[in-house]
């Protein structure tokens, strides 16, 4: 399968880069050698069916889930590995963990820590892996929550605040680390209908500011709006891949018109 | 709205009477007033013995090596327990079977025979040595002269506890939403840092409660001991009835004993289990209702309602 990249953004360096990604779950291929590759600054956004594959590939990425085959770089490097002679070796946790602190990562399930307040949340990577100075990692904290909408909640535990709060406060955790690469599984997946809208505003400014996003969702309008490209995926395959305009607006392949089809009402 | 006449009411309803219940109170008062007749009027329970032996010096004694082996035993079995259930759910498969093997034998076996076993460990191995397989030893000591009593019993109730305290902090370990630990690893946190800073504080909840029972029950596990002649609580009262004849006063001048410690580890167990209980939203319960109505496993309560905030 070809990589075909689309020039939303002339001549800018990729961040990503996958090559036949593969991945079998108890003898099902989950993932059929994917390719993609994500240049800086833009959005992708992955559409397709449950089961599609699309969450598994995004957890690939940053190595929560280890490909059966194939090559992920981000920023250039493999995340998992190094290269000697010409073959991959596995890195130490140390060094993986390294690597994957350049990678953001937002879950369906907004995973704050529960027993922590809303600034050790933010502050936990920044202090205790990137080792910056507190008083500077709490006012950056500040800053990024003022920039989600949260200024002030920063004494809140996870559970006194609502999914779309909790979720907004994730997508800062993510970002206190300065990640090159934020990849969002499903983010809206888990909240209630009216705290949706709230989480996507914030997803489509961080967008507009420039951060380079791969997005795994099911909100249609956001991947219409704010994408620059998008990957419509449906088992372990990508079916259709171009401009919001050419997927979703015209798609050519029947599964993605099917797919599509369902949503239609609600557009 | 309340006003207009719609007939009977929910608010003036007859309560259900409950005859049983009276009933049972009355069998109960009956027994209990027959006990406490047994109590006062038998005279062999020579209460005045019990009186003169309760805060005797070796009485006292005992007490206090009773309450400093359950200190060193339970400190031993935590430590031991903590690295044993990591072990359990590594994905090292030596360390996950030494450890599973460790677990099954320690629980498999009585405590009695491990403690007697501690205590004649001489007979097995007459001299303790470090040193390569076959080869030479670098370091040679005679077995008695280690394995004293004491440490017959810090090790046999140790390490027993261990296997115990492993399977508690296991489960603790799995309780814990999965996403906590992938959050952690996509910041960039090796599996150690997730466990000392995500995993095992959340974790503590689950832990804390079930430990706390086996606080109180090494108090009376460290009975066992007297088997192995160390002058705990229970010898220190059984060298006194061999003596005097007064079995029955003394071992109620033990009890005693035993139930006024594990009665004030009931109350630290509350205060305990409340701060670990903090970051959950579940109601703090107070300390009359924590008496009367304990649920087994408070930690999977407090769990599920967790899982509801989210």
């Amino acid at each position: 399968m070809s990589v075909n990249t689309i020039p939303t953004h002339p001549g800018a360096a990729p961040v990503l880069q996958a090559h036949s990604v593969c991945k079998s779950f108890g003898g099902i291929e989950v993932l059929k050698c994917i390719d993609l590759e994500v240049v800086q600054g833009e959005t992708v956004v992955i559409l397709g069916p449950s089961g599609s594959g699309k969450s598994t590939f995004l957890r690939c990425i940053n190595l929560l889930e280890r490909p059966d085959g194939g090559r992920i770089l981000v920023g250039g490097s493999d995340v998992g590995f190094r290269v000697s002679g010409d073959r991959l070796h596995e890195l130490s946790g140390k060094e993986l963990a390294r690597r994957r602190s350049r990678i953001g990562m937002v879950f369906q399930q907004f995973n704050l820590f529960s027993h922590r307040t809303v600034m050790e949340n933010l502050t936990e990577g920044p202090i205790g892996i990137l080792r910056m100075n507190k008083k500077e990692a709490r006012e950056r904290a500040s800053k990024l929550l003022a920039q989600v909408g949260l200024a002030g909640r920063e004494k809140a535990y996870p559970r006194q605040l609502s999914g779309g709060q909790q979720q907004r406060v994730a997508i800062a955790r993510a970002l206190a680390m300065r990640p090159m690469l934020m990849l969002f599984d499903e983010p809206t997946s888990a909240l209630d209908p009216e705290l949706v809208g709230e989480v996507l505003n914030t997803m489509r400014d961080l967008s507009n500011e420039g951060l380079t996003m791969v997005v795994v969702t099911h909100e249609i309008a956001f991947a219409r709006e704010a994408a620059d490209r998008v990957i419509f995926m449906d088992g372990g395959v990508v079916v259709e891949e171009g401009t919001p305009a050419q997927v979703i607006d015209n798609p050519q392949n029947p599964r993605t018109q099917a797919f599509l089809a369902r949503f239609a009402d609600h557009q | 709205m309340t006003q207009t006449n719609r007939g009977p009411d929910i608010e003036t309803a007859v309560r259900r009477k409950h005859p049983g219940r009276w009933l049972a109170a009355a069998i109960v008062a009956v027994l209990l007033a027959q006990f406490v007749q047994f109590l006062v009027t038998n005279p062999r329970f020579e209460w005045g013995v019990v009186a003169s032996y309760l805060r005797s010096e070796s009485i006292i004694r005992g007490l206090g090596l009773t309450l400093a082996l359950t200190v060193i035993a339970m400190v031993i079995g935590i430590a031991l327990g903590i690295l044993l259930a990591v072990g359990r759910l590594s994905e090292n498969p030596l360390v996950k079977s030494v450890s599973a093997t460790y677990v099954w034998f320690f629980r498999g076996t009585p405590t009695l025979i491990q403690l007697i076993f501690f205590y004649n460990l001489a007979a097995l191995l007459p001299e303790l040595s470090l040193g390569i397989p076959f080869g030479p030893a670098f370091f040679q000591v005679d077995t008695n002269a280690v394995i004293t009593p004491l440490l017959a019993a810090i090790l046999g109730l140790g390490l027993n506890e261990g296997a115990y305290m492993a399977e508690i902090i296991r489960g603790g370990l799995l309780s814990v939403d999965p996403g906590q630990r992938e959050a952690g690893q996509s910041l960039g946190m090796t599996g150690l840092r997730v466990m000392v800073r995500v995993i095992l504080p959340q974790a503590m909840r689950f832990i804390v409660p079930p430990t706390g029972n086996q606080v109180i029950s090494m108090v009376k596990a460290t009975a066992l001991v007297s088997v192995i002649a160390l002058s705990d609580l229970l010898y220190s009262a059984q060298a006194i009835y061999n003596r005097t004849f007064q079995t029955i006063p003394l071992l109620i001048v033990a009890c005693i004993w035993y139930l006024a410690i594990t009665s004030l580890l009931y109350i630290g167990q509350y205060f305990v289990e409340r701060h670990y209980g903090r970051s959950t939203r579940r109601a703090r319960t107070s300390f009359w209702e924590f008496l009367r109505i304990r649920p087994r496993t408070p930690g999977i309560a407090a769990a599920s309602s967790s899982k509801d905030d989210l």
